[in-house]
């Protein structure tokens, strides 16, 4: 027994490992287990350092990254399962970003109640490291390692008002669902992996891309995979749990949810997709036409209906997954448009979805409450948050020159470019839904701006200053991306998924 | 490419100097008024000053050609430039508009409607100004699309925050209709850019290529998109549903900006984007776009007629208006949208005009019901008479602005372009002159309803119904000297426009010619 372990391990060799690759990765996990450290040792008295450390963590993680991007080209490890290039660093530059984000607006938010806050900040630093894994990897295994590593914590954060009823039902929901997404993702998965004999991707696309007619196999296997993507990213019809998870979960874990949780989905359907799959774009492209215009429209359709506005942001969010699904229907024709715009989309929409949510935080600070009618005449007692949340709202809706407008031309440019009919319609699909969205978005703004304080009560909200940099910050970049954005968005997100060993 | 230099810097300033007012207001706070006002003022000004520096240093000689050109990289990504220039054709439109807001911070210097808040209201007016002018400069499709775009959040607010009872519906309506509009016609513009052989939203190479390439059934869609986006802005008949309801609840400065240069943003479009890029396009279309604009001058007269509010009746009266500026571009010829162009420019000076007169009625009566008021000239006899005079130039009034507008449009349609159905457009004709007769009715009805006779037992003693104030007298001043002005002497706009028309209508007359050149060497060759 013993000389049989002996032997294997003489005969282990450890492959290459490239530690400048791995380094925001490990930066991360060093200090996730600092944190936790902290917690253990120090218990209450650890608590004033723990979102200081956690904005320390995120901030060491920037370093990495930004050395990578400098250095540039492209580095794999593990026979191409894990690889750094610009695609995968300005998406693990935007989870980095947006956690930094999250963790301001969560620093006053978690500090009230009696909870603790240790392991909140390590469970946030857990789960960006599962999406900053996310974005290299390039392997089934890795794809749902990374993806149980970023969903678990986020179960937890979701109920982490444990003595709230409507938070526990948001983490059982969310759970119950999204244990459910993994499994059929797995199965799918294991059907990959039967009809092709491996778990890499650009394996698994020379296999799939061999054959002149996808076999049943394949077929059922992208369904599943992409069904249990489509839960994660909350596409129509797979969204149930987002509303309710949205509304009950503490409202700083609602927007990583929202935004993070959402993109590293994206980032995994990207993986997949362009590199695992492109072959059969006749498989996955009419699958991404229904769910895209399923999304746009029936997302857009329920928002119209809400009274609350997380859940009204909700429900956008299933439509904005519509948006950034569209571009994924003709992946096959334009690749690198489709690539780009989606990946475009996903880092303006992080911005100003953070921004709507770091607002919504700021109002319920004052009103206690998340209804649209309490937002009635914010702007006779909080102009700067008014400006702000018009500056984020209009940018949903995709009125230029905010950013979200550069987002929705990028989509109809794939779209139109690909040239064809099917192409041509989702186009419509999107300006026709993006006239649906600006309704309720537009609705919220006049509220705002047009109406009376119900309650005659006109005394300031108070903003910490965290919460005020994040509103400051995502509002800066919100405008920035629309009106400059090759100098901001631009530059890095021209990204190729195609140049794969 | 040409960057920014000595030479072309005047475009670039003159767009954005509203907005460094606009960034200055920021840091003011926002009791401080009247420092407000003088600010928004003064920018106002330093920008009529930059148009008023362009008028005089234009090379009217060669108005047909970009002047002030800067043509640069904006977002190299999607090949979008920042490439701006004026020529004859936007010259007259950005005079338009950086004289106009001057007046209006003038009006808005005893005027910030309810409920206040100056700070807010000014800053919306200076953005709406940087858009507007940004829209007329524009020489690059995704530009003149951002600039186009960049109005309608401060015109939503302007209705939504300061307008009257129905401001909810009417804001949300317009907001709604526009972007309808615009989401499709954002559509159009790429479809052009990847079907063009050059991929460039650049409009200079786009006119010259007009639509070479493009199957005609292609280039009658791209035109469509167009057209929803442009004509939802006219608005033309069945899209100008919005329109009435907006100039309603607008307050009043917001109702003289829609008027004066908002609506010409989409008869611009066409002149400059929709035709030249897609002649052919264009002249399948223009029986029906002629269609719709005689719909809308009949069914714009015949709402005014049946208006009980004075303000909702110049509604109405603006799209019968704008029918006639759509008629004279659907002929397609230099001498139809020369008279388009000219109706543009008399269309915001006079029903500027009209809307500034109408505030200053609501805020003397009350009210805008026509039947209530009465007697004017008798209570205040100047605003009277000045009512009197813009309804004449209203109406088309030979020696008016109004006339040059409406007159040669209507004369157009006897003989439009080769192509066009000429029996078709004859019938339009008709139409629209019987339209014109329509126009004189409502507006002398209005006129002696309001102005003549005695007033009303409601208002006779009603020591809040005073004559034109100062404030009134400089803002009005300089509309009231524009009517005349260009109605006596229409060559000054008419020389400034004419080269840069047929320059640009060159573009359709060559593409056909080719046709029939190509046409005629494959009998031959054959």
């Amino acid at each position: 027994m013993f000389a049989f372990i002996a032997q294997v391990v003489s005969e282990f060799n450890r492959p290459a490992i490239d530690w400048h690759a791995a380094a925001p990765e490990l930066t991360l996990l060093g200090f996730g287990a600092i944190i936790t450290m902290v917690d253990i040792g120090w218990l209450e008295r650890g608590r004033n350092i723990a979102a200081p450390l956690a904005s320390l963590a995120l901030l060491a993680t920037m370093v990495p990254i930004i050395t990578l991007a400098v250095s540039g080209g492209q580095r794999s490890m593990f026979a191409g399962g894990f690889v750094v290039d610009d695609y995968s660093l300005i998406m693990k530059a935007t989870f980095v970003l947006t956690g930094y984000i999250v963790v301001l607006i969560s620093t006053n938010y978690i500090a009230q109640g009696d909870y603790w806050e240790n392991e909140y900040y390590g469970l946030l630093l857990s789960s960006i490291l599962g999406m900053i894994l996310m974005a290299s990897a390039r392997d089934l295994i890795t794809i749902f390692v990374a993806l149980e590593l970023l969903s678990i914590p986020a179960y937890m954060l979701a109920t982490w008002r444990k003595r709230d009823l409507k938070s526990n039902e948001a983490g059982l929901k969310y759970y119950l669902m999204g244990v459910f997404a993994s499994a059929i993702m797995l199965y799918g998965m294991s059907l990959l992996y039967g009809a092709t004999g491996s778990t890499l991707l650009s394996a698994i696309n020379r296999e799939v891309s061999a054959l002149a007619q996808p076999s049943a196999l394949v077929v059922l296997g992208i369904i599943f995979v992409v069904i249990g993507f489509a839960f994660k990213v909350s596409a129509f019809p797979f969204h149930t749990w987002a509303p309710d998870t949205y509304e009950g979960a503490p409202t700083p874990v609602t927007a990583f949810i929202s935004v993070a949780s959402k993109a590293a989905g994206f980032v995994a359907l990207l993986n997949l997709l362009f590199v695992g799959l492109l072959g059969r774009d006749d498989v996955f492209e009419p699958l991404m036409w229904v769910l895209a215009a399923a999304s746009m429209t029936a997302g857009n359709l329920m928002a119209l209906r809400q009274m609350n506005i997380v859940r009204l942001l909700a429900y956008s969010g299933v439509a904005q997954a519509g948006y950034m699904l569209a571009p994924l229907a003709v992946a096959g024709v334009v690749p690198d448009k489709a690539l780009t715009a989606s990946v475009t989309y996903l880092v303006i929409y992080a911005a100003m979805n953070l921004g709507a949510f770091a607002i919504v935080i700021a109002v319920a600070r004052k009103t206690r409450s998340a209804q649209i009618a309490d937002y009635r005449g914010l702007f006779r007692y909080a102009p700067g948050l008014t400006v702000a949340m018009t500056i984020f709202l209009f940018s949903l809706a995709g009125i230029p020159p905010l950013g979200g407008w550069l987002a929705k031309f990028r989509v109809m440019e794939a779209l139109i470019e690909a040239d064809s009919a099917s192409g041509l319609v989702l186009g419509v699909f999107v300006a026709i839904n993006s006239v649906i969205a600006l309704y309720y978005y537009a609705r919220i703004g006049l509220s705002m701006w047009a109406d009376e304080v119900p309650d005659g009560d006109l005394s300031p909200v108070r903003v910490p200053l965290s919460l005020g940099v994040a509103v400051m910050l995502t509002a800066v970049l919100t405008i920035a991306m629309g009106v400059l954005p090759g100098d901001v968005v631009s530059r890095f997100t021209e990204v190729s998924l195609l140049a794969q060993p | 490419m040409d960057t920014i230099s000595d030479t072309n810097w005047l475009l670039t300033a003159l767009v954005f100097s509203p907005l460094v007012g606009a960034l200055l207001m920021v840091l003011i706070p926002e009791k401080d008024e009247a420092s407000h006002k003088k600010v928004a003022l003064l920018t106002s000004l330093v920008t009529l000053g930059l148009a008023g520096f362009m008028l005089i240093d234009f090379d009217y000689s060669s108005a047909a050609s970009l002047q002030y050109f800067v043509d640069t990289t904006w977002i190299e990504v999607i090949g979008a430039g920042y490439t701006i220039g004026v020529d004859g054709m936007s010259l007259p439109l950005i005079a338009l508009t950086a004289l106009i807001m001057p007046l209006v911070f003038v009006y808005s210097w005893h005027h910030i409607p309810e409920p206040g808040n100056a700070k807010a209201f000014l800053i919306l007016s200076l953005i709406l100004e940087t858009g507007m002018i940004g829209t007329f400069v524009a020489q690059d499709l995704v530009l003149f699309f951002v600039f186009f775009e960049v109005v309608l959040l401060p015109m939503f607010f302007m209705i939504a925050v300061w307008g009257g009872e129905n401001r909810r519906y009417a804001s949300l309506k317009f907001f709604l209709f526009t972007l309808f509009g615009s989401a499709l016609m954002l559509l159009s513009f790429l479809a052009l850019f990847f079907l063009t052989d050059e991929n460039t939203f650049n409009m200079l190479v786009l006119t010259q290529n007009a639509g070479a390439g493009i199957a005609r059934g292609t280039q009658l869609l791209i035109f469509a998109g167009m057209f929803l986006g442009f004509g939802v802005k006219v608005p033309m008949f069945p899209f100008h549903t919005w329109l009435p309801d907006a100039h309603t609840e607008a307050p009043t400065q917001g109702s003289v900006i829609l008027a004066a240069v908002l609506l010409k943003l989409g008869t611009y479009g066409f002149i400059r984007i929709a035709i030249p890029m897609l002649p052919e396009a264009a002249e399948a279309w223009a029986p029906w776009i002629g269609l719709l604009a005689v719909i809308g001058i009949i069914y714009g007269a015949l709402g005014c007629l049946a208006q009980t509010d004075m303000k909702r009746l110049i509604a109405f009266s603006s799209v019968a208006h704008m029918g006639f500026v759509m008629l004279g571009i659907a002929t397609l010829t230099d001498f139809g949208i020369n008279a388009a162009i000219f109706g543009m420019v008399a269309h915001g000076l006079i029903t500027g005009m009209l809307f500034f007169i109408a505030g200053s009625v609501k805020e003397r009566y009350h009210t805008l019901e026509i039947k209530r008021l009465g007697g004017m000239l008798v209570q205040a006899p100047k605003l009277g008479w000045i009512l009197g005079f813009v309804s004449m130039a209203s109406l088309g009034l030979p020696g008016l602005a109004g006339f040059w507008g409406e007159f040669p449009a209507i004369l157009a349609a006897y003989n439009p372009a080769v192509g066009i159905p000429e029996g078709t457009f004859r019938g339009y004709m008709v139409v629209a002159a019987v339209g014109t007769v329509l126009a004189a009715g409502y507006l002398l009805w209005l006129l002696q309803r309001t102005a003549m006779g005695e007033p009303s037992l409601e208002f006779r003693d009603d020591p809040n119904i005073t004559d034109v104030s100062t404030t009134e007298w400089i803002a009005w001043t300089p509309l009231l000297v524009g009517i005349v002005l260009f109605g006596v002497a229409p060559g000054l706009i008419f020389e400034v426009t004419d080269p840069a028309v047929i320059g640009s209508l060159d573009n359709c007359i060559r593409v056909g010619c080719e046709a029939t050149q190509a046409g005629a060497t494959a009998v031959v060759g054959g």
